[in-house]
């Protein structure tokens, strides 16, 4: 099963890349591109079907421990399809 | 003085570091490798500077996994002295030791040259300056823009555990003279116990007049002060 895990700064700290970003966009024109956060995607490919807690609450740990960090980051999981 | 210096893949100011201690201070000093876990028997232990993992992930963020952590951990909380300096800083950070985290440095570049920082206290790791003093001394990093959330920063500065700030040659803190970005003109802190410290700027790299600076080498010797003074106390 594939798990993807998108990490972002959180809202309140300045992200100095995706404002370069933002203004690199508008010097090109793209003048409703309002505001660039950029931020980091994570494939797992994980052995099991991602359904039981225990399993689930292993990667809630990865992507809250290892790959953000909590102090500027969060994260977002999305868990594959059921069925 | 027992000094130890953490070799973490990619690390590449250890041997700098280690020759400060070893050769200018005359310390005892050997390299513990990242996969030891047992750090007992020292003084002071330094995390150097480098890229440990390649900054994979973010900076830090790999090798505060490290076996030897778990000894740096123990070793602080019995109130052991830890210094990291600059990828050291981070490592400690991303490993909860000390307060905050590295951002990009606000003008997006890596920053590879002298500045001047304030020394704002005179605690152990500072004893043999004066609060006040200005140390010239070199950076060299793309994450130092040291952030914490407002509630953090209030209680580092309630606390005094901000040990350097970035200022201008004459001492004032403007924003002109903070390279990085850093909030309040970070360059240094401490944890609450103040026996583990953090800074961006390398006090290894201006231990010897060779070098064009020694203001950092009395950070090395308020080590050896201090920790002279505990082996006295005991």
């Amino acid at each position: 099963m594939m798990v993807r895990i998108f990490v972002t700064l959180k809202p309140s700290v300045l992200d100095p890349q995706g404002m370069t970003l933002q203004k690199a966009l508008s010097t090109m024109g793209y003048k409703q591109a309002q505001e660039v956060r950029q931020g980091k995607y994570f494939e797992i490919r994980w052995e099991g079907g991602l359904r039981s807690p225990d399993e689930r609450a292993e990667v809630e740990t990865i992507a809250a421990r290892v790959l953000s960090n909590p102090v500027i980051e969060s994260y977002r999981i999305e868990w594959p399809a059921e069925g | 003085m027992k000094a130890a210096v953490v070799v973490f893949p990619g690390s590449n100011c250890d041997h700098d570091t280690y020759h400060v201690l070893k050769h200018v201070l005359g310390a005892e000093t050997r390299f513990l490798w990242h996969g030891d876990r047992d750090c007992r028997g020292f003084d002071l232990i330094v995390l150097p500077g480098g890229f440990s993992y390649g900054d994979y992930l973010r900076t830090g963020a790999i090798a505060r996994f490290s076996p030897v952590m778990e000894g740096v951990r123990a070793f602080a909380a019995q109130g052991g002295f830890v210094l990291g300096i600059c990828n050291g800083f981070q490592i400690l950070q991303e490993a909860g030791l000390l307060p905050g985290a590295m951002l990009r440095n606000r003008g997006l570049k890596f920053i590879c040259r002298h500045v001047h920082i304030r020394v704002e206290r005179a605690v152990p790791f500072s004893r043999a300056y004066a609060a006040g003093d200005v140390l010239r001394i070199p950076i060299a990093h793309n994450e130092g823009n040291f952030y914490a959330p407002p509630e953090d920063i209030d209680r580092l500065e309630r606390n005094g555990q901000v040990l350097f700030r970035y200022c201008s040659p004459a001492g004032e803190l403007t924003d002109q003279w903070n390279p990085n970005g850093s909030l309040h003109n970070i360059a240094g802190v401490m944890n609450e116990g103040q026996n583990v410290m953090g800074m961006m700027p390398h006090p290894e790299r201006a231990s010897e007049s060779s070098l064009g600076s020694e203001d950092g080498k009395r950070l090395f010797l308020s080590l050896l002060e201090a920790v002279k003074d505990r082996a006295g106390a005991r």
